[in-house]
């Protein structure tokens, strides 16, 4: 307990006017928690992290924390970031993003991003839902469900947002629950570890929607859904695909190298400014 | 030469010239060239890179300036110094690639949604695009607000001979960086001149960037009084110094009956359709102006007082002319000439007008 409020010290923003938004239950707090725990267990300096977000219900995290924070434009965080990393690539760029905002309206900067394979840290937390907005169905949105503009049910089918991270390029990926917040802080202090574009899935509740549309009332039921239904990757192999159906696959998921943009782009400075001076 | 380091865009003719060169030079002078996936990524990038410190720039056409618009109105809001350039083709949508035209001369004023102000530069020649473009990175990083350089193919595409000034005679500003030490610093709060400092992301100064309406802090806020005064200091920051951002040229308005008030490409035929008038006679002249927005309403009215007619040409239906006729209120008579088929409007076309109209 002394070691939390030490953290909560450290980090939330003295001068910010709170309450927080967020509805109560609901999983972005602990996502937050276990980013600065990360951050922290990590030792950067608080001037180095730069913290980014998009819109939604998630653009409001980088507020409340003591870092270099930005809060962007729906979808586009991701552009920023890629901005600011090459711009000084010494900077952590660490960018929080929702379902919606990753991979609708900025499903084409997520893939962009990720084959490049610039530095850029990505925690998708993902509600299956468009929470701030009052419920709307989003592209992780179970197919078949009600939602406030499904009505009839939903016609789409889902993304996987980590299968579309490995196809795309990111170099690391890697997926939790807020129940599992142990493994989500130290997945996410993996990916901020990884020098190339990494991806964390944060399978999150939007209790006051979401929740609503499939019948679970309480974030206390929906966080047991999460622990009842996530396998952990080590056994999700061992599983058929039968098995695994609406299985939430939880660990690392892709950790390989290659090089990065803005370590390439570095090198092909040194190389023009050698011929150049060679002229 | 003025000082930008970063430059991130997407092709589009008629600018991807500017793009093509910007990927040669600037790895060379060790600043960053990057293409994006699309101009709101371009953008984006800009923003991100001027937050981390350096002068960043885009460049685009009509189609790709559209989608820029969200992230002007975001430079705006958090006043992020950025130079766009849109280089103006026939339009509405794709339009006539690669055509000259002047139909966005609305869209830099008014297409970033919210109320905003906005300079906008606008150069007739090759010369002009060097001196624009510097001071144009000046007044962005003065004011820290987004400077849209307007201008279209023709212009763009002109091949002419420049006499650029040596390096030491040229006005270069840098940004203005906060002289406190990070636990006094207040974002957005700066009385004296209506901007404040801006320290970039990583030098200690950890603040609050949103696109939010926020309080001096940076935070957001709802509270009418924190948001009032927020946009009435974006307002004024740059209306303060209105009288500084009147640059244009006049030619042989002294006595002129007839006075023409072009921009651009169109500037070009109407000084050559004025040098034939006057051979003819007709007492005419020419105000060139290079500064669209804000529009300087006080030198125009200058001129449609001493003028008993102006003659406004443009490559579109009819956009500055609206703004021409706003301030007239009478004064004299407002002539338009409009053209808007792709093809430039001719010293021969500016100099028929002016014979019609001719009192």
């Amino acid at each position: 307990m002394k070691e939390r409020e030490h953290l909560i010290y450290k980090y939330l923003r003295s001068s910010k006017r709170f309450p927080h938004i967020w509805c109560p239950g609901c999983g972005i707090g602990i996502l937050l928690g276990a980013l600065v725990r990360a951050i922290d267990g990590g030792g950067y300096s608080k001037d180095d992290i730069v913290l980014i977000s998009g819109i939604g219900c998630s653009g409001r995290l980088p507020t409340y924390v003591d870092f270099n924070t930005l809060h962007t434009t729906h979808g586009r965080a991701l552009t920023f970031a890629t901005g600011i990393k090459l711009a000084n690539p010494s900077l952590k760029v660490i960018v929080v993003m929702g379902d919606g905002d990753a991979t609708a309206i900025g499903g084409n900067h997520f893939i962009h991003a990720a084959r490049r394979n610039i530095g850029i840290t990505s925690i998708v937390i993902n509600n299956q839902t468009y929470g701030m907005t009052g419920g709307q169905f989003s592209p992780t949105t179970p197919f078949g469900l009600r939602t406030s503009s499904s009505p009839y049910g939903n016609l789409e089918s889902t993304f996987d947002i980590c299968g579309l991270a490995r196809e795309a390029g990111a170099t690391f990926v890697a997926r939790s629950t807020v129940y599992h917040a142990r493994l989500l802080e130290e997945m996410i202090g993996l990916a901020i570890l990884k020098e190339g574009f990494s991806v964390v899935e944060v399978m999150s509740h939007c209790t006051t929607y979401f929740g609503r549309e499939i019948g679970l009332e309480s974030p206390v039921e929906m966080m047991k859904w999460q622990r009842d239904n996530a396998v952990r990757v080590e056994k999700a192999e061992e599983l058929s695909e039968e098995e695994l159906r609406n299985k939430i696959v939880i660990g690392v998921l892709v950790d390989r190298e290659a090089p990065t943009y803005h370590e390439l782009y570095e090198k092909l400075i040194a190389k023009c400014r050698l011929e150049d001076n060679a002229l | 030469m003025a000082g930008c380091r970063f430059y991130a865009g997407y092709p589009i003719t008629p600018a991807t010239e500017i793009m093509e060169q910007m990927s040669w030079q600037l790895p060379k002078m060790g600043g960053v060239f990057i293409q994006m996936e699309d101009e709101i990524a371009s953008l984006g990038a800009v923003i991100g890179a001027s937050l981390a410190g350096l002068k960043s720039m885009t460049a685009t056409s009509g189609p790709g300036f559209s989608l820029m618009q969200e992230h002007i109105s975001f430079a705006c809001m958090a006043e992020v110094p950025c130079v766009i350039v849109d280089v103006m083709r026939g339009g509405p949508s794709t339009g006539i690639p690669t055509l000259p035209s002047q139909g966005d001369v609305m869209q830099a004023r008014w297409g970033a949604h919210g109320d905003h102000p906005i300079i906008v530069l606008c150069p007739s020649s090759a010369y002009e695009f060097f001196d624009l473009t510097i001071k144009g990175f000046n007044l962005s990083e003065r004011y820290r607000t987004p400077v849209i350089l307007l201008t279209d193919e023709g212009v763009a595409h002109t091949r002419e001979s420049v006499m650029l000034p040596p390096k030491e005679k040229l006005v270069i500003e840098e940004r203005r960086k906060p002289s406190v030490p990070p636990e006094w610093y207040t974002p957005y709060d700066d009385r004296q001149t209506g901007v404040p400092p801006m320290p970039a992301f990583g030098e200690g100064y950890r603040y609050h960037v949103t696109g939010l309406a926020h309080d001096i802090r940076g935070y957001p806020t709802t509270r009418s009084d924190e948001v009032g005064a927020l946009i009435d200091r974006l307002f004024s920051k740059i209306s303060r110094d209105f009288h500084l951002l009147q640059w244009f040229d006049s030619y042989q308005t002294e006595d002129a009956v007839v006075t023409i008030i072009a921009y651009g490409s169109v500037a070009r035929s109407a000084l050559r359709a004025v040098k034939e008038a006057r051979e003819r006679g007709l007492k005419v002249g020419l105000l060139k102006l290079k500064v669209l927005w804000p529009f300087m309403r006080y030198i125009v009215m200058k001129f449609l007082e001493s003028s008993t007619k102006v003659l406004v040409p443009e490559m579109n239906m009819g956009q500055l002319s609206r703004e021409v006729k706003r301030v007239n209120q009478g004064r004299c008579e407002i002539v338009t000439l409009n053209k808007a088929d792709g093809t430039l409007l001719s010293p021969k076309e500016i100099l028929g007008s002016l014979q019609d109209i001719y009192p």
